[in-house]
């Protein structure tokens, strides 16, 4: 078995230590060693969204980054998008909305969502479909996941 | 921001309301699956767990002559290997999985091969190991010796004269009689009503048409999983995504000669399945190896192998012929249909023929249907599974026969609708169906009447689905503080729980949040069949409202007990328990749960039933394309889908099905297709290549729901999962032919196939 790599990262606000394979991508390291089950796998080659988490800032397919090149940067997944009891107003959004069958693209339409909005506070449907095209949803047809979308961004410029 | 429409984007045409049933709740699991805390099969872990991979055939179709895991078996890390021969049985008795009978042998092959590799990815060898790296490693290292041979990947290459043979002892069933002919076509059957030739002897207008709809995939997000654990007491638990842990468990009971009181399958959340998550891949695989390693071992497929060794559903042929006189009557039409089985029988084409005239009261017609075994995955069931092959050919030759009889697409249907009584050229005949008022609210629809820009057509289409019963149970427990525990052996694809919870909640008289939903185990329910026909909502349904009915009785009973009064005195009515004579003796749900203790103790009902009212659903679609006139390419611009639901429990998920379903539809109509190269295997078998419909390339997918109540159900309720897939296909080819001028009879109809057609 190839060495292990210590590899410091925060996520989701904590510190976190892992040891980490070299060739295991963060997805698997999320998953496997850090325990967060919430990112899922799709695909494995950047093409479904379902791994998508915020990395230093921006959203990236957590399959297609390495674990080791978490090194000192700040992580946050789907587990870290709920406030304590307090649901983001884009998680209430997809409940309210409908926005999910099966529920398994939906943690990375979240993550990618709050991206979003986070950019762009009132964006378009056209900017919303744009944003969201990496993000594949084959239950829903993705009308309820735009229009949670649009009702989020709604909800948090009111608030 | 939200655009202001001049027309309401998603209507209800309810006809009948009630407290719970109708409304829109939030789902019960909602909270689990917005935060990332919702358990899916992949995601289940247990101690000293072992992770499996699988050798998959590199050739579409070999003799297998040799296998040889000793370099495999010695990589350290690796626990065990199994292939084929670790069944220990030759048995081909015949089994039926609720898919049809089939034999023993076929599913064991298909799950590992012994004598022949039929499909590229074709599960050959199993491989457990310490990690999932070394045993990916380890499986390459198993050596097989292949004696490679001709593929054959489509219908009509399958029936040629001299075509490479699958199955060397498969012999044609014949219009019902076994023959000593050994093909691929596994069997040709007819359906028949009236003489077609006096039919179209009375025609004025004739249309007649080949039709070819290429293979696709289910799509699922989730890859297949298993994990087993072949315990020391000799009892096998599976934990995976199923559309049907029963099934699970009675394939396993099949597969490894176990009875199955000694299987316990736990249905893990489910990632979608479409029909495409009913049979057993890498479970039975898993089992042999926990058997011989004594762990627990999980699998999981890889994207590619999803597309390679699961799914997909039939690539079809098809011909139509249909005659109408110069008023818009239908006299004759007659459907030819193949579909490909896949490597082993059993295409969906039995349903497809089912479906293929259904809309239509024709008095001479015939339907031919061929199930065909080609090198390709065996198919497996997907959204109305033949249904959208058959619609994509009859859908396109009824616009055709408008066109020529210069009628509006509409009314020719509407004048040709099959209705109450209809006898149908499958046999049976229709109860109250819904498709007469699913074609006037798309008449009557705004989108059918606005304007059309510059280089847009409008296409409309049909489509049935007959939906299923089956068998489905439900538990109810009463709580102290008044809320009712239910449990279900339906695993909940797209919001069952909410939708079985309420109607629990509707007998109840309690708000649909005091229902507690939660989907068990094989050992913690009764026989429950699959998550599939369009089914659960429909017979679990039932089933919970069969259990809330005993609860309710009881209820009042014990209330009876408490006010020492008759109970046939007692009614219990919106949740209040009362006399009928007594206005002094009343109490509510909650208040008489709190006394159950004291009173004798608790009360739980429970139901198992296989209700037989099913109710068929009739789809219809609107669709509004743009093509561009210099690529081809096309966009859908706007899209109206239509169905008779019978009863929408929730008519959130009701919409959602119908949207997603349309959406389905609408990658298979433009964009998805098994792409085959010369040897056999698919060229396209990742999410980038396999071009399912981004939100980028769609509008809204707007909604009416029809509601003609089922009188098969308490509520009405018909299933909703289905029907929506079926109209897609056709509407757009029929909206295609309206911009372009030219008419396609094959999918995809994708940018180059428009170009080609038009001449450019």
């Amino acid at each position: 078995m190839p060495a292990k790599t210590y590899v410091q990262t925060i996520i989701n606000g904590e510190h976190v230590d892992l040891l980490c394979e070299p060739r295991q991508s963060l997805l698997e390291a999320l998953r496997d060693v850090v325990g967060l089950t919430g990112t899922k796998e799709g695909c494995n080659d950047g093409n479904c969204g379902a791994c998508t988490v915020e990395f230093d800032g921006r959203i990236v397919t957590s399959c297609l980054v390495l674990g080791v090149e978490a090194e000192g940067k700040e992580i946050t997944t789907i587990e870290g998008v709920a406030q304590g009891s307090e649901l983001h107003p884009i998680q209430q959004a997809f409940l309210e909305n409908a926005a999910l069958q099966c529920g398994i693209c939906t943690p990375g339409f979240i993550v990618a969502s709050k991206a979003l909005l986070e950019q762009n506070p009132d964006p378009t449907e056209h900017e919303i479909r744009f944003w969201l095209a990496n993000n594949l949803c084959r239950c829903t047809g993705y009308d309820k996941i735009v229009r949670a979308v649009q009702d989020a961004a709604v909800k948090m410029q009111e608030a | 921001m939200t655009q202001t429409l001049d027309y309401e984007p998603n209507m209800v045409l309810a006809t009948k309301t009630y407290d719970v049933v109708g409304t829109r709740p939030v789902r019960h699991d909602g909270a689990d699956k917005v935060t990332g805390r919702a358990l899916y099969g992949a995601d289940f872990a247990t101690a000293g767990l072992l992770h499996g991979s699988i050798l998959r055939s590199p050739h579409a179709h070999a003799r297998i002559k040799s296998i040889d895991t000793s370099a495999a078996k010695a990589l350290p890390g690796v626990a065990a290997v199994v292939t084929s021969a670790d069944f220990g049985s030759d048995s081909d008795a015949v089994v039926d999985l609720g898919e049809g009978a089939t034999s023993l042998k076929w599913l064991r092959d298909n799950v590992l091969a012994s004598d022949k590799a039929l499909y590229r990815g074709h599960a050959i060898a199993g491989v457990a190991a310490s990690n999932p790296h070394t045993a990916e490693e380890a499986v390459g290292l198993i050596e097989v010796e292949y004696e490679v041979l001709p593929p054959v990947v489509t219908v009509e290459d399958a029936m040629a004269d001299g075509a490479p043979i699958l199955h060397d002892d498969l012999k044609t069933e014949e219009l019902g009689e076994q023959t000593d002919t050994v093909s691929n076509v596994a069997q040709h059957f007819q359906h028949k009503k009236g003489d077609v030739s006096k039919g179209f002897a009375k025609a004025d207008v004739i249309v007649e048409r080949e039709y070819r709809a290429k293979t696709v995939h289910q799509g699922y997000i989730e890859p297949h999983n298993a994990t087993a654990l072949w315990n020391n007491d000799g009892r096998l638990h599976v934990w995976c995504s199923t559309q049907g842990a029963f099934t699970v468990r009675d394939a396993m009971a099949q597969l490894l000669d176990m009875p199955v009181s000694k299987i316990r399958v736990t249905p893990m959340e489910i990632g979608g399945g479409f029909g495409g998550k009913i049979p057993v891949y890498l479970e039975p695989v898993a089992a042999l190896l926990s058997r011989k390693t004594g762990s627990a071992v999980k699998m999981v497929m890889s994207r590619a192998d999803v597309f390679e060794a699961s799914g997909p559903t039939c690539g079809s042929w098809s011909r139509v012929k249909i005659g109408g006189t110069s008023d818009g009557t239908i006299t004759a039409c007659e459907v030819e249909l193949a579909c490909e089985a896949g490597a082993y029988p059993g295409s969906p084409v039995g349903a497809g023929a089912m479906c293929a005239l259904a809309a239509y009261d024709i008095e001479n017609g015939t339907v031919d249907g061929y199930d065909v075994v080609v090198n390709k995955p065996k198919t497996a069931a997907y959204r109305a599974p033949g249904a959208p092959n058959a619609a994509f050919a009859v859908e396109q030759a009824v616009d055709e026969l408008a066109q020529k009889l210069d009628m509006d697409p509409i009314e020719l249907r509407l004048k040709n609708a099959a209705k109450e009584g209809t006898r149908r050229v499958d046999g049976p005949t229709f109860n109250r169906v819904g498709l007469v008022e699913t074609l006037e609210a798309m008449r009557d629809h705004p989108h059918y009447s606005a304007p059309i820009g510059e280089n847009q057509g409008r296409g409309v289409a049909v489509g049935f689905w007959f939906n299923i019963g089956f068998d489905s149970s439900v538990n109810l427990a009463v709580n102290a503080d008044g809320t009712v525990i239910l449990t279900e052996g339906s695993t909940d694809i797209g919001g069952t729980r909410a939708s079985i919870a309420m109607q629990a909640a509707e007998v109840l008289g309690i708000p649909a949040e005091d229902v507690h939903p939660s989907v068990v185990d094989t050992d913690s329910i009764g026989f429950t069949a699959v998550t599939g026909g369009s089914r659960t909502t429909f017979a679990t349904g039932w089933a919970a409202y069969e259990a809330a009915q005993s609860v309710k009785k009881q209820m009042i009973e014990r209330a009876a007990a408490i006010w020492d009064v008759d109970a046939d005195a007692v009614d219990m009515n919106r949740g209040v328990i009362s006399s009928k004579s007594d206005p002094e003796l009343s109490m509510t749900f909650k208040e008489l749960a709190a006394q159950l203790g004291s009173s004798g103790g608790g009360i739980s009902g429970t139901a198992s039933v296989s209700p037989t009212g099913v109710g068929g659903s009739f789809a219809g679609n609107i669709v509004d394309v743009e093509v561009d006139p210099e690529t081809g390419k096309t966009d859908v611009v706007r899209f109206t889908a239509f169905q008779d639901v019978g009863k929408a429990i929730h008519p959130s998920y009701v919409e959602g099905q119908m949207q997603g379903g349309s959406v389905q539809g609408i990658g298979w109509a433009l964009n998805e297709e098994y792409y085959m190269n010369e040897a056999g295997g698919m060229d396209n078998s990742t999410l980038l290549d396999y071009r399912m419909p981004t939100s980028l390339d769609l509008p809204m997918i707007d909604t009416v729901i029809v509601e003609v109540a089922n009188p098969g159900h308490p509520f009405g309720v018909r299933g909703v999962g289905e029907a929506n897939i079926i109209p897609p296909t056709p509407a757009i080819a029929n909206a295609l032919q309206r911009a372009t001028g030219t008419r396609l009879f094959e999918t995809p109809m994708n940018p180059v196939a428009i170009t080609a057609a038009n001449g450019d």
